[in-house]
C-alpha cells in the first residue's frame, strides 16, 4: 500500500519521539529528519533509524528534488512562523507541534475531522491535549463561563524551546481552551517539577459550571472523554473521580467541577513520567494518519 | 567581597556598614494570608504607611504574582492591576514592585503593571528553573524597570545549583538574585551559605537578596545573617503578613538592623505604629507558627499550600498537617496548589479502605 511521505523538522525530544510513533504508522513513510546542528544526538539517532538526516535545515529540506508530502514541525513557535509560509509555497501540508498557533488548532477527540483540508494545522499544546478534551466533555452538557488548567511536568521533559518561550504555552492553551474546549475564558498554567524520581505529568482541570445542572451527565461525559483519549494515550487516567464544589460567592456565584488526571507516557524516547511528550506526540501522529490516508486515498 | 565586622557598639557610632534595602511585601505575600481580598482602600492606607515610614520599596500584586487570580491560588478580591495603580497613586517616595511567576503570568501582564506604574519587577522561578524567566527579564528591562530574580524554595538545592541558577538570571538582566526561603526551612548556616555562593559566582554583575518565612522562626536571623553574608535587599512583611506562619516582620527587620548598626533608611517607631496600627485591624488571622506552619517549615513545603491544605482538609475531613506531610515528601514546588485536593483525596481514600500501611508509604 502506498504511504504518504514526511519530513520531522526538529530532532529535539518531541521530534525524536514522534519518529518512534510515526514509524510505527501503515499510513506514513519518515524519510528525513532535519535539525540545524551536525553534533545534534537527535539527528545521530534519527539516522540509527534509518532516516536521512541533514543539519542544514528547512532550506536543505526544500530544495530537495523530491519534497515529502507532510511535514511535521517540533521546532519553536519562532521557527514555525518563519518556515510556514515556505511549506504551504512548496505544497507541503504542516503538522506543527510548536504554539505558533499559524493553522486552526487540532485536539483528535474534539475535532479531528474538521480540518483535514487545512494547509497547516496546529497541535496546541502538550497541556493543551491533555485538558482540552475535558473542557469539551464539560461544555457539551453545560454552559462552561471559566476554564482553567494546571500543567505539571517533570523538569526533565521540558526542552530548551518550551523554556525559552513559556508565555507561548499559557497564551495558546489559553486561547485553545476557549475555541476548542468551548469555554467562555480559558487560562493555562504550567509547572516545572525537577524532583527525583521524576514526577509523571499530572494535570488539573477546573470548570466553572451553573448552580443548578445536572452532575451526574458532566461526570459521565467525562468518563466518556477520558476512554477516547485512552484509545490513542493508554497511560491518560483519571486519578479520581470528578470532584464537584458548590457555588460560591468568589466564583461569581457559580459551582465547580474539578479533574485530576495523569499522563503516564509510552515511554518511545523519554522515559514513562514524560506523559506530556507522549500525549502530544500521540495526537500529532493520529493526525498525520489521517492526513495521510486522505491524500493516500485521493492519489489512488 | 568583604564582609564589615560588627560590634555591639556600632550603634553609638556613625553608620560605617553598608546599607540593606528593605523590601515589603504586605501587601503581595500578605495575600496568602489574607486568602487575596485585599481591598483598594486598604492597599492605600498600608502603602502610604509604609512610604512615610520609609520603606523604599513595596511590592503589590496577588500572592502567586501577576495573573494569579484563579481556581487553584484564589481569586482577587480587586484586579492586580488596580491596586498596582492605586499603590502607585499613594506612594511619594516608595516605589512599587510586583511579583510574576513564569508559566502563570506573562510579559503582557507585566506590561500592563508597568502601564500602571510598577517600576521594580520582581521575577520568580523555582530554584532549579531559573531559564523560563529569561524572556520576562528581557521584557522588564526593555521596559526600563529595575529587575529582582527570584529563586523559589532554595533549601531544596545546593549552595552550588543556586549559584549556577542566579547566573542564569543576571545573564537574563537580574539587577539583584534572592535566596528565597519559601518553606521558611532554612536553618541556621542554609541562607547564609546560598547568599554567599551567589556572590562567589555573580561578584558585583548585580546584588543579592534574601527572603525569609518564620515557619522555624529564623526568618530575621536568618536575614542577618544572609546581610553579613553580603546580601542588600531583604524582604519583610508588616506584621509578618505572609504565607505559612508569615515572613520576617518588617518591623522587626527594621528594629533589629538598627540596634545592629545597619542603615536600613525605615524609621522603627513609623514601621511599629504600621503594623500595629494599620495592618493589625485589616487582619482576621494573624500568621503564627502552628502545628501545620511548623510542618511546613519542618517538611519544606512552600508556604503558601497553607490555607489550601486547611481549606481541603476541612472538604475532606483530613487533618491539614498530614496533607502537608505528604506534599513534602512529594517534592511538590510552588504553583501546584491542586495537588493539595489530590493529596487529600488520596488520603480521604486511604482512610475509607482502612489501609493503615498505604497511609505511609507514598
Amino acid at each position: 500500500m502506498t504511504k504518504a511521505t514526511a519530513a520531522i523538522v526538529g530532532p529535539g525530544n518531541i521530534g525524536t519521539d514522534l519518529l518512534a510513533k510515526l514509524q510505527r504508522s501503515e499510513n506514513i513513510d519518515v524519510r528525513w529528519m532535519i535539525g540545524v546542528d551536525p553534533s545534534s544526538d537527535g539527528l545521530a539517532r534519527a539516522r540509527a533509524r534509518g532516516v536521512e538526516t541533514s543539519h542544514e535545515g528547512v532550506d536543505w529540506l526544500l530544495a530537495q528534488d523530491e519534497l515529502p508530502d507532510l511535514v511535521f514541525e517540533a521546532t519553536s513557535a519562532y521557527a514555525h512562523r518563519d518556515s510556514a509560509p515556505r511549506y504551504a509555497e512548496a505544497g507541503i501540508q504542516a503538522v506543527d507541534l510548536t504554539p505558533a498557533a499559524i493553522g486552526p488548532f487540532v485536539c483528535p477527540p474534539v475535532n479531528l475531522d474538521v480540518n483535514l483540508s487545512a494547509p497547516n494545522v496546529n497541535m496546541i499544546t502538550c497541556g493543551g491535549q491533555a485538558t482540552i478534551p475535558i473542557v469539551a466533555a464539560v461544555s457539551s452538557i453545560v454552559p462552561v463561563e471559566y476554564a482553567e488548567i494546571v500543567a505539571s511536568i517533570s523538569s526533565r521533559s521540558a526542552g530548551p524551546g518550551t523554556r525559552a518561550n513559556i508565555d507561548e504555552f499559557t497564551e495558546t492553551t489559553s486561547y485553545a481552551i476557549e475555541v476548542v474546549g468551548g469555554a467562555q475564558r480559558g487560562k493555562a498554567i504550567i509547572i516545572l517539577n525537577p524532583v527525583e524520581p521524576p514526577m509523571i505529568m499530572r494535570d488539573t482541570v477546573f470548570c466553572s459550571i451553573p448552580a443548578e445542572c445536572d452532575r451526574d451527565a458532566i461526570s459521565e461525559a467525562i468518563h466518556a472523554m477520558v476512554a477516547k483519549v485512552q484509545e490513542y494515550v493508554p497511560g491518560y487516567t483519571l486519578r479520581a473521580d470528578p470532584q464537584f464544589d458548590d457555588p460560591r460567592e468568589i466564583w461569581n456565584g457559580h459551582a465547580r467541577v474539578a479533574v485530576f488526571l495523569e499522563v503516564l507516557g509510552k515511554g518511545d524516547y523519554l522515559p514513562v513520567y514524560a506523559g506530556n511528550l507522549d500525549i502530544i506526540t500521540a495526537a500529532a501522529a493520529r493526525v498525520g494518519d489521517m492526513l495521510a490516508l486522505a491524500k493516500v486515498g485521493a492519489n489512488a | 567581597m568583604s564582609t564589615p565586622t560588627m560590634t555591639s557598639d556600632a550603634v553609638a557610632q556613625e553608620p560605617v556598614l553598608e546599607k540593606v534595602r528593605i523590601t515589603d511585601s504586605t501587601l503581595r505575600d500578605g495575600s496568602h494570608a489574607m486568602a487575596h481580598r485585599f481591598t483598594e482602600a486598604q492597599v492605600r492606607s498600608v502603602v502610604n504607611a509604609l512610604d512615610q515610614a520609609g520603606v523604599e520599596i513595596i511590592e503589590v500584586t496577588h500572592g502567586d504574582g501577576l495573573g494569579g487570580s484563579s481556581f487553584n491560588y484564589g481569586f482577587s478580591a480587586v484586579d492586580d492591576i488596580q491596586l498596582v495603580a492605586a499603590a502607585v497613586d499613594e506612594a511619594r517616595q516608595a516605589r512599587i514592585a510586583v511579583l510574576m511567576l513564569p508559566g502563570l503570568g506573562t510579559v503582557k501582564n507585566l506590561k500592563q503593571a508597568h502601564e500602571a506604574g510598577a517600576q521594580v519587577a520582581r521575577i520568580a522561578t523555582h530554584c532549579t528553573e531559573a531559564d523560563v524567566s529569561r524572556q520576562h527579564f528581557k521584557a522588564a528591562r526593555e521596559l526600563g524597570m529595575e529587575t529582582v530574580g527570584f529563586l523559589m524554595l532554595s533549601h531544596r538545592a545546593t549552595p552550588s545549583k543556586i549559584a549556577e541558577q542566579a547566573r542564569i538570571m543576571v545573564d537574563a538582566g537580574a539587577q539583584c538574585v534572592y535566596v528565597v526561603d519559601s518553606a521558611g526551612a532554612m536553618v541556621l548556616g542554609d541562607a547564609q551559605l546560598r547568599v554567599q555562593a551567589v556572590i562567589d559566582e555573580i561578584g558585583k554583575e548585580a546584588q543579592v537578596g534574601f527572603h525569609g518565612h518564620q515557619n522555624l522562626s529564623m526568618g530575621v536571623a536568618n536575614s542577618v545573617l544572609a546581610y553579613q553574608a553580603g546580601a542588600r535587599q531583604i524582604d519583610g512583611a508588616l506584621l509578618a503578613l505572609g504565607a505559612g506562619a508569615g515572613n520576617s516582620p518588617t518591623e522587626v527587620l527594621a528594629a533589629t538592623f538598627e540596634r545592629l548598626g545597619v542603615p536600613t533608611g525605615v524609621d522603627v517607631q513609623a514601621a511599629l505604629a504600621a503594623a500595629e496600627e494599620i495592618v493589625k485591624p485589616m487582619v482576621s488571622r494573624i500568621p503564627h507558627m502552628d502545628r501545620s506552619s511548623i510542618v511546613q517549615g519542618y517538611a519544606g513545603v512552600y508556604s503558601s499550600f497553607l490555607l489550601h491544605a486547611e481549606r481541603a482538609g476541612a472538604r475532606y475531613g483530613v487533618p491539614p498537617h498530614e496533607i502537608l506531610q505528604r506534599v513534602g515528601e512529594a517534592g511538590y514546588v510552588g504553583g501546584q496548589e491542586d495537588m493539595i485536593i489530590d493529596i487529600a483525596l488520596q488520603i480521604a481514600q486511604e482512610r475509607d479502605l482502612g489501609d493503615v500501611q498505604a497511609a505511609g508509604v507514598r
